[in-house]
């Protein structure tokens, strides 16, 4: 069906098209995703685990799932919502139908051959840019440049006067994510060297989440928690905020990655300083979506959209608190490159970005299919496999970062700390592969939604109408 | 555009991440850029070339195009005993690190005596170029430097390697690729703590102990003790060696992976290596049968192994 839409007439292709591609691309990736992810785990509870082979060795794969769960399912869910989100809010179709499909079809392939080359070892060896450069230039001008290019037309396009927040974020982040490309990567292209490739590395990795994942995850819950409450916006000025707060407060820590590193104190001070406010930008999304859901709370419990929304802005509360504080000098010392970290990222990822955007795709493939969800039994399902596998992620790790903490500032032997941390790994295997199987009932689910799904008849809205099992 | 207010709101948003960019990447440009080298940042970047992450003259990330580090007791050119000397060697074609294709990196003073009396300016990646760590002054101030002995002393790559024999040789700048490409630093940092670790890892990092050297590879999450100075604590060949081929053979806690498969196809003496059998025997080992675990195999001199065991140990 790709091949046919990808040499058709741009006009010949049904609306919608490229979000059922990207939709159930980014699936199928979670998928491997989160499989590699629990893999992972697995090897550091079980060392012995499938062990001297070259290619499954935990330093090979780590990075694969890293890469994969980010590029895979978070970039590739964006694209999605994107693709039907943009034009809804405009009033108006796709820009190019077509050109997303190219897309689509580039990233599929792009990504697949980034990550076995990155399997097989040819790594640039910085984290969050660990592809080689030929790959990160196929992924910004044959990926990214084109969804980004059909995200502008569109609005320049719109039949609408004004421009709804969640385009204003969808533009800005977009184009924010291939300066943060170029410009992080500068050290590959051009051979940059010792603290400069350091420095640059973690402005790569700090703004890759906080210019992209962390905005584009907010604006997709500043669509769907109106659009299926129907509830306008609480108030479009708190947005505002939000947006420039993003812009100016978010753009600036990329230095806390790196406290204990030897760069320009100033630098570190003002990183600081500027972490914490990011809690304004925080603050000024969570309580506008929460207070959008005034008088609509019962949804929380009947929508599955709205549930998986709603928990992931949840999330994003204890999500800031750490981020705010984890790196300001005195908190920093305790739990920089521990578990704690660990637990943070999946909180930021696998938590708040991760549920949002699992609703974005729940309701968008049942949008552009025009089908109902063929069963809320196996959604509620997959919800609590998320909800409770991420959980024990989060508290394991947590624990495991504080042990660890408190095991290097009294300096015990290491080994003594591998011990303590044991019964965590276990845990956080255990957690993450529950993630993983979730993920595969939901693949089912949204497969049936397309075979059996009942069709949702014209002029209505899928949330509309009842689930029927 | 259809309302003033998003062509301003466009320029604002312009200005502000110009702004923002303009902190965090140009003024600590500054900062960084006016670091000189330490010795230690010299010796890194002769130790392991050009780059140790990917690169077009090692796109499979083997070590084959980064440079050999010898000790030399006599003058490979006139053959005469001497003080031991660290000498680098850029074999023909293999790529110079930063510092000697733009020498500004080396920050100022060891970047005058470098090009002034080291001579680096005249080495030329065809015919491949030996280096030394020197000492020197520079308008009253003390730097270190890097000599190019090929023009200052005539070595000559080849020459010096055969003077110095595989005994001498180290090849931890391929063991460094072989650390970047076996992910080792997704567990161990290269990068003891300000804050605390000096007992037990060593003390941290001086600012210009970085220049010229690419990928830094300081690790972010650490599941495994520090590695910027463990050569200082254990220099065990022996113990590496068993440590790298099952880490469980010496320490029976610990999640580190078995990286046997960097021993290759023989051993040190040529005998094939039989992997089924010696993890056989392991089993039986760990089970009780054994009283001793199967031997583990030599390294071969060029294989990924011997290159790894020369990487850490190197690192003091
Ligand atoms: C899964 C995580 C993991 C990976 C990957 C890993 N290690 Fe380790 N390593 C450990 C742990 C845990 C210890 C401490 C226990 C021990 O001694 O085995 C350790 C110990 C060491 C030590 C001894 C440190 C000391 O203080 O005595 C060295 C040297 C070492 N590793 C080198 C490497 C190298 C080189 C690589 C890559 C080829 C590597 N490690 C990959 C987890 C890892
Ligand atoms: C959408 C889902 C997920 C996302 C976006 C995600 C993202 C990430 C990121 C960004 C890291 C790097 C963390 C760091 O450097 O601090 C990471 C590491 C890791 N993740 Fe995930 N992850 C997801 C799901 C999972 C699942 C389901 C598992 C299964 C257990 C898992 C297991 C791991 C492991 C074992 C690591 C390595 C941690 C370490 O090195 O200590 N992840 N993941």
């Amino acid at each position: 069906m790709l091949m046919k839409y990808l040499f058709a007439k741009n006009e010949d292709i049904p609306p919608g098209t490229a979000t059922l591609f990207f939709s159930f691309s980014s699936i199928v990736w979670f998928i491997i995703g989160t499989g590699l992810g629990s893999f992972n785990a697995a090897k550091l509870a079980f060392p012995d685990w499938v062990t001297g082979m070259e290619y499954f060795a935990f330093g090979k794969m780590r990075q694969v799932h890293v890469m994969a769960v980010i590029f895979g399912w978070i970039s590739m869910a964006f694209a999605a919502a994107m693709m039907y989100i943009t034009p809804a809010l405009g009033n108006t179709k796709l820009w190019s139908e077509k050109l997303a499909l190219w897309s689509c079809m580039n990233w599929n392939i792009g990504l697949a051959l980034a990550l076995i080359s990155l399997w097989m070892g040819m790594t640039s060896g910085r984290e969050y840019s660990d592809f080689i450069y030929p790959f990160d230039l196929i992924i910004l001008f044959g990926v990214i440049l084109p969804v980004a290019l059909n995200v502008w037309m569109t609005i320049a396009h719109r039949r609408t006067q004004g421009i709804y927040t969640t385009n204003w974020f969808f533009a800005g982040s977009i184009f924010m994510l291939m300066i943060v490309l170029l410009v992080g990567n500068l050290p590959e292209y051009f051979h940059l060297t010792g603290l400069t490739e350091a420095y640059l590395t973690w402005w790569n990795a700090h703004n890759i989440l906080g210019l992209w994942i962390t905005p584009v995850a907010a604006a997709i819950a500043y669509y769907t928690i109106p659009k299926i409450t129907g509830n306008p916006l609480y108030s479009h000025r708190i947005g505002h905020l939000h947006f420039w707060s993003i812009v100016i407060f978010y753009s600036t820590p990329a230095a806390h990655h790196l406290m204990s590193a030897p760069l320009p104190e100033w630098l570190k001070s003002f990183a600081s300083v500027e972490g914490v406010l990011i809690l304004v930008p925080a603050i000024a999304f969570v309580s506008n979506i929460l207070l959008t859901l005034q008088g609509k709370w019962n949804m929380f419990v009947e929508n599955i959209e709205v549930r998986f929304t709603v928990t992931g802005v949840l999330l994003a509360i204890p999500l800031n608190m750490q981020g705010g504080f984890q790196q300001t000098r005195s908190i920093n010392w305790y739990i920089h490159g521990t578990g704690w970290i660990v637990a943070h990222a999946h909180l930021a990822l696998l938590g708040f970005s991760t549920f949002i955007e699992v609703a974005a795709v729940y309701y968008g493939l049942q949008m552009i299919m025009k089908r109902k969800l063929y069963s809320l039994a196996l959604a509620n399902f997959h919800f609590w496999m998320l909800l409770i596998g991420f959980s024990i992620y989060w508290i394991s790790m947590t624990i495991a970062g504080l042990i660890q903490g408190a095991g290097k500032i009294y300096e015990v032997p290491y080994i003594d700390i591998v011990i303590a941390e044991h019964p965590y790994m276990i845990a956080r295997w255990f957690g993450g592969t529950l993630v993983f199987l979730g993920n595969c009932v939901w693949l089912y689910n949204m497969y049936m939604t397309a075979r059996e799904g009942t069709v949702v008849p014209q002029g209505r809205m899928v949330h509309e109408l009842a689930y029927e099992r | 555009m259809a309302f003033r207010e998003y062509k301003i709101g466009a320029v604002m948003f312009g200005v502000a991440l110009s702004l923002s960019m303009f902190i965090t990447l140009v003024m600590p440009s500054f900062n960084i850029i006016s670091v000189g080298s330490t010795a230690v940042a010299l010796d890194k970047q002769l130790t392991y070339g050009y780059n140790s992450g990917f690169t077009f003259s090692d796109p499979f990330l083997t070590g084959g195009a980064a440079p050999h580090r010898v000790v030399l007791r006599k003058d490979p050119a006139s053959g005469a005993d001497m003080e031991p000397v660290t000498a680098y060697v850029f074999s023909a074609g293999m790529p110079f690190p930063s510092g000697i294709l733009h020498p500004a990196v080396l920050g100022e003073g060891t970047d005058d005596l470098s090009v002034e009396q080291g001579r680096i300016n005249e080495a030329s990646v065809e015919q491949g170029a030996v280096f030394l760590v020197q000492h020197g002054s520079y308008n009253g101030a003390e730097y270190p430097y890097i000599e190019n002995a090929t023009a200052t002393r005539g070595w000559l790559p080849d020459a010096v390697l055969t003077a110095a024999g595989d005994a001498n040789t180290s090849y931890a700048g391929a063991g460094k690729v072989i650390f970047v490409r076996e992910g080792c630093w997704w567990c161990h940092t290269l990068l003891p703590e300000q804050t605390q670790d000096f007992q037990y890892f060593g003390a941290p990092p001086y600012l210009g102990d970085f220049n010229g050297e690419s990928p830094t590879a300081f690790g972010s999450d650490r599941k495994a003790p520090d590695l910027l100075r463990v050569g200082a604590r254990n220099s065990s060949k022996e113990w590496m060696m068993m440590h790298f081929f099952n880490p469980r053979l010496v320490q029976p806690h610990s999640i580190m992976p078995r990286f046997d498969y960097l021993w290759g196809e023989t051993d040190a003496n040529g005998n094939k290596i039989d992997y089924t059998a010696w993890r056989k025997e392991y089993l039986e080992y760990r089970r009780g049968e054994r009283i001793t675990p199967p031997e583990v195999p030599v390294p071969a001199p060029g294989s990924e192994a011997r290159y790894l065991i020369d990487f850490v140990l190197n690192l003091k």
